[in-house]
């Protein structure tokens, strides 16, 4: 598989002190869909915008399609085409007008123009809305219009910054299914940073866990979950300590952490082994509060990984505002 | 590569005179400030007598030529301060993402600028007209271009401004502490002769005298400098100014 982006220990760090990304190595390969999953203040925004030229790595660099991101960025920004977190549309324009206006500053001759604009806006729907002002447009309009923008230039790769937030979930599942047609019709790899769990699973052929700057695991979502076992088992008991020790020694058990009050546990079988721990705490004196069996989500994948949930209350805002002021 | 960098001029042009003509309101607050400033000074101070204003010619006629510069003046100020609103919005980011240079985009909206502001100023013009500014109408193509290199002077300032700044307020406190005292300076309300030295020393000061009477001197005479030198100081600022926006500009991360 053809390599299409890859990073060398890209890093960037904020006022000599805010270690935003760190030492990031990374190979995405031409025509999957890519995703950076992450809580606030990752990394990920920062990683987009290196990515696509618009800041300096601290240290390390990066290729687009083969082209260093440092020395020719002109290349680079040919190659790409981004829908930035915060939209980025002229609300004085119409539809038309914004994707006119793009098409013209990535160099489109007039025919080509002509055509492009109405394929891309056919491709997201937005045919018959297309003479509006955009201020008139709803949010998951913009969010349409802003994905049609991205492909005008036929970029190689598209970068989408958190493509659904604060979207409904109607507009949400309509914005994830364009998302999968532009990248197989368009034959274009998507780049994508999300918070979302659901997202990252219904979208990504591989997701790459991203906190505090550093990528922990990478992976399709279907061999993360499987690697904290077929089933996952939680369980909240008067004494977490005694089970867990006597549960370490098991050999069937694949995955065993305790996160707050709960003991998580990774098996193959789960109701078979569910039976089994009963047992083994009543034998041990340890009274159950409950147990939950289900198949591990990309969420419990975070946690394992982590230590926290993905929107934890205890959110480092300190770092994340040092971070949102930094990279404007 | 050449054919991208006009396209990108052009189309930042284009841009720049829609929202010009969508933006109603602002529209028609620039057109009409003007006006009334020269409708209400002029015949508020048509009684007042200024020794050095011929006999033949009223404190209309030395007035109207200053309204004129203050309108092309505010609003090139304001197309290139609206940098500012294009990165509280975000749109700023698609403009610097692209693969054009970033002192095309410099251009297209310094002449987008430029030529909204020059609409502004025919239209005071017009307005001059009706209200009976002895206007010679063969002066009127070198006021064009001492209306040029002062809108590009004002453009640059604004586009150096905003690179420096984060958000509007202080683009107002910008306009409150800097333009309209040189503004008021500039000779655009009273004549020179006259006034105390130390006085007049600032008038010489303020690179805004030289447009204002620079504009004067085409349109109605009663200039006070050679026009020579009126159009030397305005095209050196100008360049200077423009250069230092465009490196600021240049200069600034999203």
């Amino acid at each position: 598989m053809k390599e299409i982006v890859v990073t060398e220990n890209l890093t960037k760090i904020y006022n000599k002190k805010v270690l935003a990304v760190d030492h990031v190595n990374l190979r995405i390969y031409k025509g999957e869909i890519f995703g950076f999953l992450g809580p606030n203040g990752a990394g990920k925004t920062t990683t987009i915008k290196m990515l696509v030229t618009l800041l300096q790595p601290t240290e390390g660099t990066a290729f687009v399609n083969g082209f260093n991101i440092l020395t020719e960025p002109h290349e680079v920004r040919k190659n790409i085409g981004i829908v930035f977190q915060e939209p980025a549309l002229d609300l004085q324009l119409t539809g038309k007008e914004n994707l006119d206006f793009h098409a013209r500053i990535y160099g489109l001759k007039r025919d080509e123009r002509k055509k492009r604009i109405n394929e891309v806006l056919e491709l997201v729907n937005l045919k018959d809305k297309a003479d509006i002002l955009v201020k008139n447009y709803s949010g998951g309009m913009k969010r349409r219009l802003e994905i049609a923008r991205g492909l005008m230039h036929y970029p190689n790769v598209l970068f989408l910054d958190e493509p659904t937030l604060g979207l409904d979930p109607q507009s949400r599942r309509a914005i994830w299914d364009y998302i999968k047609e532009i990248n197989k019709r368009e034959n274009v790899t998507v780049f994508l940073t999300t918070h979302y769990m659901d997202e990252a699973e219904y979208l990504c052929d591989r997701v790459a866990i991203i906190d505090h700057g550093k990528i922990l695991v990478l992976n399709s979502p279907a061999a993360l979950k499987n690697s904290l076992g077929n089933d996952l088992i939680t369980l909240s008991c008067n004494s977490t300590e005694k089970l867990y020790n006597a549960l370490k020694s098991e050999h069937w058990v694949k995955n065993l952490k305790i996160h707050g009050e709960e003991l998580f546990l990774g098996v193959k079988s789960g109701e078979k082994r569910l039976v089994q721990i009963i047992n083994l705490a009543s034998e041990l004196n340890v009274k159950v509060n409950f147990v939950n069996l289900r198949k591990p989500t990309l969420e419990d994948v975070f946690l394992h990984y982590t230590g926290r949930k993905i929107r934890d209350e205890k959110r480092d805002f300190r770092r994340e505002i040092t971070i949102r002021r930094m990279r404007r | 590569m050449r054919f991208l960098e006009l396209q990108a001029i052009y189309i930042m042009w284009l841009r720049q005179l829609k929202g010009f003509v969508r933006a109603r309101s602002r529209l028609i607050a620039n057109i009409i400030q003007p006006f009334f400033f020269l409708a209400f000074l002029g015949i508020g101070f048509s009684t007042a007598k200024f020794a050095t204003i011929p006999i033949n010619y009223s404190y209309l006629d030395f007035l109207a030529p200053g309204m004129i510069v203050m309108s092309v003046l505010f609003s090139s100020m304001f197309a290139g301060v609206s940098v500012l609103w294009d990165k509280q919005f975000g749109f700023l980011q698609e403009v610097l993402v692209a693969p054009v240079s970033r002192l095309s985009i410099v251009i297209g909206r310094t002449l987008g600028g430029s030529t909204t502001a020059l609409i502004q100023g025919f239209v005071v013009l017009f307005a001059s007209l009706v209200l009976g500014v002895k206007i010679s109408l063969s002066g009127v193509f070198l006021a064009v271009i001492f209306l040029v290199l002062l809108s590009f002077f004002a453009v640059g300032f604004g586009l150096a401004v905003a690179s420096k700044m984060e958000d509007i307020h202080g683009f107002q406190l910008i306009m409150n502490l800097v333009i309209f005292p040189l503004f008021f300076l500039s000779s655009a309300f009273f004549p020179i002769e006259g006034l105390p030295s130390q006085f007049k020393m600032l008038v010489y000061l303020d690179p805004l005298t030289y447009g204002v009477d620079g504009v004067r001197g085409s349109l109605v005479g009663m200039n006070y400098f050679f026009l020579q030198l009126d159009l030397l100081v305005c095209l050196v600022l100008a360049v200077a100014v423009l250069l230092v926006g465009a490196y600021f500009f240049k200069k600034s991360e999203v």
